[in-house]
């Protein structure tokens, strides 16, 4: 599923709201995320999961093209923890695997 | 302060002009819209945020951590979150605030 076709579920789900809505409402929740997370914030959503962040400590690394030797400082990246309801309804899910082609 | 379904809620109040319902409706059918994929076996992609995954693990040893027991860890079906560059930019950027 893309970022369109949940647009397109969402609408058909919440037949009340604009089309125009549906899309500015996703847009919008993605933004908050995103925001939430570039602030060093937590993001805490029961039965989805937990987004936060992992520092990764500076370290050595090579230019692969001449071999030498970069210093790349730390940084913070994003990990998503998944929510019990999440983990078991995927686990107990038996439908094949598909993925999503580009949008 | 973690972001959570209420303060998204009261931001597409303020932002999208959604009632009060209708906003806090619209952020639960989101979340299930994208576990409801998930469990039908489709990937998630969200371009700008990133991919929702799904993989196959196979059984494995684990242990107990309380009483050090060994006790096999099932065959499962897992999410796995890989953030797009978008994200992965802005995160980055965080300097942090020494309390993590």
């Amino acid at each position: 599923m893309t970022k369109s076709e949940l647009i397109e579920a969402l609408s058909a789900r919440q037949q009340h709201l604009a089309a125009n809505d549906v899309e500015l409402a996703v847009k919008s929740l993605l933004e908050q995320m995103t925001h939430a997370l570039a602030e060093g914030d937590r993001i805490e959503i029961r039965g989805f999961g937990s987004f936060s962040l992992h520092f990764r400590p500076p370290r050595m690394g090579r230019n692969p093209k001449t071999g030498d030797a970069v210093a790349l400082p730390g940084k913070h990246v994003p990990h998503f923890k998944p929510g019990k309801e999440l983990r078991e309804r995927v686990n107990g899910s038996t439908a094949p695997i598909v993925e999503s082609e580009d949008e | 302060m973690a972001l959570t379904k209420a303060e998204m809620a009261e931001r597409l109040f303020l932002d999208v002009g959604l009632n009060k319902r209708e906003a806090k409706e619209f952020v639960d059918a989101f979340f299930e819209s994208v576990r409801d994929a998930l469990e039908r076996g489709e990937q998630v992609k969200l371009s700008g945020f990133g991919n929702f995954d799904l993989r196959f693990k196979n059984q494995r040893p684990g242990r107990n951590p309380k009483t050090g027991e060994e006790i096999p860890i099932s065959a499962r079906r897992v999410v796995t979150f890989r953030p797009g560059q978008k994200l992965k930019v802005r995160v980055e950027a965080y300097a942090g605030s020494g309390e993590q």
